[in-house]
């Protein structure tokens, strides 16, 4: 109804005061943002090639070549908990780092922290996207893994849940310490090193014990390792590793409390 | 019922950014004793040189910095440790926007509003603000003007009793001009404490109710158009413009008491306290120089020469 609009300009910006600034409540201003958060990261092309067909092209690259012959016997079952450990990684690290990194030299963060969202629900609300963008990971990864044959030990899906979730709390924060710390164009740099660095060689896709004995202990204290490795022992096995469990704990706490006293809002 | 207590109250506001560099170690005193009072129903405009502080005075305001030292209190509260509750009596424009570039205007019309539990319509606020006409193209595509129209929008959608802009005016075309203006108006006529910084005296002249000088991070100045302007010493003519042939120079001992400059070739400028005699003086030396000025105007005492008599120096 637009035929009105001659006479309706007092009644539109007209405060009543008896329903003047009231906010939304904690958990729908957390949802929407995180649903705006999700939705903004699907329909964006370079973070749908990262999220979604960089992963689809390292599977099939894992199931065809013979990389992890060495361990063990069928290479989809061992390619596919590393592909959705590197999906956590896309999403949580590299996807969040630098849409905040953006959002934050544009003044979007400054902005929003101003509306009833406030900093901590602009916070929670990206980790909301995370784990929402995760699931459609899953779901398309996951599903193309099942399609080449790929059969998780069942015992093992709810092992794999927590650690996916620790993960993802360790990439974010991570993510956002970068975002936070340094220009956007230096962390679009620099999450994009580390992605192509930790998926070649950070234990993610390729188990850290099929790496030189000499960087081995390093590189299985890194986030990656810790996910990857986390995620074979969840879905091949059945169990839940403590000690990748702990090391991404480790990770997310450290990389959180960073992120609290280094973050630079503007 | 409007309250009667000020909706921000700012009193020796002390902020400092740094430490400067990476080897020295020094804080940069930015604010060193601002104080502010602004009131429902009215405009209270910062007004100031690039740099002064008007926008650190704010972002302390809104809660976006923690203040060094003095009182700051926004409705009431802290508004650094503001709740969701007061953030949505309050509605911020920055300077930069905070417009993510990637995203539909009304689309983040939308969203903004879906953090308020009783907005303001969004297709009405949109239409009044003309965001109807460039809803569909992504906001790095928009003007200006465009821009500053849209976070007006988002600043007024939740219905806000205070509202902070900051340089509204910047890069707006006269048709956002208008537009933007009249709903200032209209949200003073409507009870809400509008908080607004420029540099323009053009803008403040026009819109405040109560004015603040900031000059070097403190407020040297302040009270309404009228008062600041008010000239108890002179009859209160302080301008003298005429339009002659260019490059005539004024004896520097005809007048000595004005400042006198030629801003445009052939456009000539006194600035000072003017009296009948100073005018009759001008006369005869435009006779004695055989010139006749083609436009001769006078003006009372402006804005911009207060903040001249205060700082010494050009707004500009």
């Amino acid at each position: 109804m637009r035929a009105t609009s001659g006479t309706q300009g007092a009644a539109v910006t007209s405060p009543s005061r008896a329903t003047s600034g009231s906010a939304a409540g904690l958990p729908a201003r957390i949802l929407r943002q995180g649903a705006y958060e999700s939705l903004a990261m699907l329909r964006n092309g370079e973070q749908l090639v990262l999220a979604i067909v960089l992963p689809l092209l390292a599977l099939a690259a894992l199931v065809i070549t013979p990389l992890l012959d060495a361990h063990g016997p069928s290479r989809i079952d061992i390619a596919a908990p590393g592909v959705l450990a590197l999906c956590t990684m896309s999403t949580a690290f590299t996807g969040q780092g630098i849409a905040t990194g953006f959002d934050r030299r544009y003044g979007v963060l400054r902005f929003l922290s101003t509306t009833p969202l406030g900093r901590s629900g602009l916070i929670l609300g990206k980790a909301v996207a995370v784990v929402a963008v995760l699931a459609v990971q899953l779901v398309v990864i996951g599903g193309a893994a099942v399609l080449l044959g790929w059969s998780p030990r069942p015992e093992g899906i709810l092992p794999a849940a927590l650690l996916l979730l620790v993960g993802s709390a360790a990439f974010t924060a991570l993510g956002l310490l970068v975002a936070g710390t340094l220009r956007p164009e230096a962390t679009l740099a620099v999450t994009n090193l580390v992605w192509i660095l930790l998926a070649a060689a950070g234990g993610i896709l390729i188990p850290a014990s099929g790496l030189p004995t000499a960087v081995e202990p390093l590189i299985s204290v890194l986030p990656s390792a810790a996910l990857g490795d986390g995620l074979r022992s969840a879905l091949l096995d059945g169990v839940l590793d403590p000690i990748a469990c702990l090391v991404l704990l480790a990770w997310a706490s450290l990389a959180s409390l960073a992120a609290i006293r280094w973050f630079k809002w503007s | 019922m409007p309250t009667t207590a000020p909706a921000l109250e700012i009193d020796g506001l002390i902020k400092d950014f740094g430490p400067v560099g990476a080897l020295d170690g020094r804080m940069m005193r930015v604010l060193d004793g601002v104080n502010l009072r602004a009131l429902h129903g009215a405009v209270t405009v910062l007004l100031g040189a690039n740099g002064a502080g008007k926008t650190t005075t704010l972002e302390c305001a809104q809660g976006l910095q923690r203040a060094n030292g003095g009182l700051v209190r926004l409705l009431g509260e802290d508004p650094y440790r503001a709740s969701p509750h007061l953030r949505a009596r309050v509605g911020v424009m920055l300077q930069d926007g905070g417009l993510p570039p990637s995203v539909r205007p009304l689309a983040l019309l939308r969203h903004v509003a879906s953090m308020y539990s009783a907005p303001l319509p969004v297709d009405a606020l949109a239409e009044r603000l003309g965001l109807d006409e460039f809803g569909a193209v992504s906001i790095r595509r928009l003007s200006g003007g465009q821009k500053q129209r849209l976070a007006l929008a988002c600043a007024l959608v939740g219905r806000p009793e205070v509202v902070f802009l900051d340089e509204p005016s910047a890069g707006l075309d006269p048709q956002s001009r208008t537009i933007v203006f009249d709903l200032i108006r209209e949200l003073r006529a409507d009870g809400l404490a509008v908080i607004l910084t420029t540099h323009l005296l053009d803008d403040a002249q026009r819109l405040a109710d109560y004015v603040y000088i900031v000059e070097g991070g403190r407020t040297v100045a302040e009270g309404t158009v009228a008062e600041l302007t008010a000239d108890k010493d002179s009859d209160g003519v302080r301008e003298l413009r005429f339009d002659t042939v260019p490059g005539l120079t004024l004896p520097p001992e005809l007048l000595p008491h004005l400042r006198q400059l030629e801003s445009e070739p052939g456009q000539y400028v006194l600035r000072g306290e003017l009296t009948a005699s100073d005018v009759a003086h001008l006369a005869q030396w435009w006779a004695a120089c055989g010139v006749m000025p083609t436009t001769i105007s006078l003006a009372p005492r402006s804005l911009e020469d207060v903040f001249l008599d205060i700082s010494g120096r050009s707004i500009r």
